[in-house]
């Protein structure tokens, strides 16, 4: 049987090797062998070679903000129905038509986005 | 292999060491894993295209990708003078790490020596894999680059859609296997009938298989990076080693998925004869494979076609998956 705080031990090992990694690499071995020599033209944005114009820290499209608050519902959702899909043997027929009814209401919801045209690309 | 019993033993300095230089061999091991598939990738499309692939550094072009990368150590970090340079610089980062760390419950071999075993395994993979969205849209922004940006955004928008269809359809996997622990979802595919998930859930995989594609943003989902409009997507400003980080963490999530499939649907290290971690390399180079075979013969799909297919196709049969798989558990 694993133990379960060793599991974590091990896990929290993997976040600073995760991050001790990018942050050896990118600032403690890559300025001692890369060149740095900025000139004005190399700091420009790319934009195809044109001289670039506007900013790009614009108020974008809206819809992507949509399919955001969708994807928060549906994934608390499933975060919900994980433990239920767990324990779903001792719960029976009860566990059953209970999830019936969750999913009933986010079907609904799901059906009045779509009916919304919330689901569409324009 | 007696070494590496440290996961069921009191913590201890001992413990704690065997742990760590554990956690070390994984993350070398991943890098020689993503250095071979590059490698692997540009041969397989090579060859699928009538052409050799990568042959001059190196037999048979062995080297080619530790070139690649050496050569991106070297080479300047520029970063635009309009971007905002603190995320910037930490974007890359904050994308790599999650990839890395999905890795501790992945369970490798039958000994599990290297594997976390964490009792939410499920959740924790799809919860960390989630993280990596906020540095690619965090890199596209930062950027202050029109394709950067719309890059960026795109792949938010792609990522969490077919997020939604991916977890899914492992629920219905954790639904029969009454665990979310990856090692126990192996061993119940151990027992009386020796069936692997993918036969029950074969409707469960296919939804899996493609949210999966369009998770990693391959083809025919690579619009994120759809070059022939957007340059490269969200890291079109980014240069040396912390453009190689954003690749590092797409290819580790490469590995890792296909890590995942495997575990889920095909039963692990389980198979006869061959040793178990034998038999997970030999199904996780073949879901790779897959990856990159599908990305040779697909077309790119069209944007709006791209949302609307996960939110009107995949994840109504993905809940309908799970409605099958709830009534038919409790029938039987």
């Amino acid at each position: 049987m694993v133990s379960y705080w060793n599991s974590y031990v091990f896990i929290s090992l993997f976040l600073v090797l995760g991050l001790l990694l990018p942050i050896g690499a990118l600032m403690i071995l890559g300025p001692l062998l890369r060149p740095k020599n900025p000139t004005e033209a190399k700091l420009t944005t790319y934009e195809s070679g044109v001289e670039p114009f506007g900013e790009a820290h614009v108020q974008y499209n809206v819809r992507y903000y949509l399919f955001a608050l969708m994807f928060v519902v549906f994934d608390v959702e499933i975060m919900f129905l994980y433990p239920w899909a767990v324990s779903f043997e001792s719960l029976g027929v009860f566990g059953l038509v209970e999830m019936f009814i969750f999913l009933g209401l986010l079907v609904i919801g799901l059906v009045y986005a779509w009916k919304k045209k919330v689901l569409e690309w324009k | 292999m007696e070494m590496f019993t440290w996961l069921d033993k009191p913590m201890s300095g001992m413990t704690f060491l065997n742990m760590a230089l554990g956690a070390v061999i994984v993350l070398g091991f991943i890098l020689g894993v993503v250095t071979y598939t590059i490698y692997f990738e540009r041969k397989v499309i090579g060859w699928m295209q009538w052409r050799i692939g990568p042959n001059r550094v190196g037999p048979l072009g062995l080297f080619q990708t530790i070139a690649d990368v050496l050569k991106l150590l070297i080479k300047e970090d520029i970063v635009p003078a309009k971007a905002d340079r603190t995320m910037f610089l930490i974007a890359p980062i904050i994308a790599f790490f999650p990839s890395f760390m999905v890795l501790a419950v992945i369970p490798f071999s039958a000994t599990h020596i290297f594997t976390a075993a964490s009792n939410v395994g499920v959740i924790y993979y799809i919860a960390l894999s989630a993280l990596t969205i906020i540095g690619v849209v965090l890199g596209g922004w930062a950027s202050n680059n029109k394709y950067a940006l719309i890059g960026g955004m795109r792949s938010a928008a792609q990522m969490i859609s077919y997020e939604v269809p991916l977890a899914m359809s492992l629920l219905a996997v954790v639904l029969m296997s009454g665990s979310m622990n990856l090692v126990e979802i192996v061993e119940a595919q151990k027992n009386f009938p020796y069936v692997w998930y993918i036969v029950p859930q074969f409707f469960g995989f296919i939804i899996f298989i493609i949210s999966a594609t369009a998770e990693l943003n391959r083809t025919p989902f690579d619009l994120p990076e759809a070059e022939s409009e957007l340059v490269a997507g969200y890291f079109t400003e980014y240069s040396g080693f912390r453009f190689a980080f954003y690749m590092l963490a797409e290819y580790v999530y490469v590995f890792a998925m296909s890590a995942l499939a495997t575990t889920m649907y095909f039963g692990g290290w389980e198979g006869p004869f061959l040793p178990g971690w034998l038999w997970f390399a030999i199904k996780v180079s073949a879901f790779i494979f897959f990856f990159f075979w599908v990305r040779a013969t697909m077309p790119r799909i069209r944007t709006d076609q791209l949302l609307s297919f996960s939110w009107k196709v995949l994840i109504p049969l993905a809940l309908l998956n799970l409605v099958a798989t709830a009534v038919v558990m409790t029938l039987v």
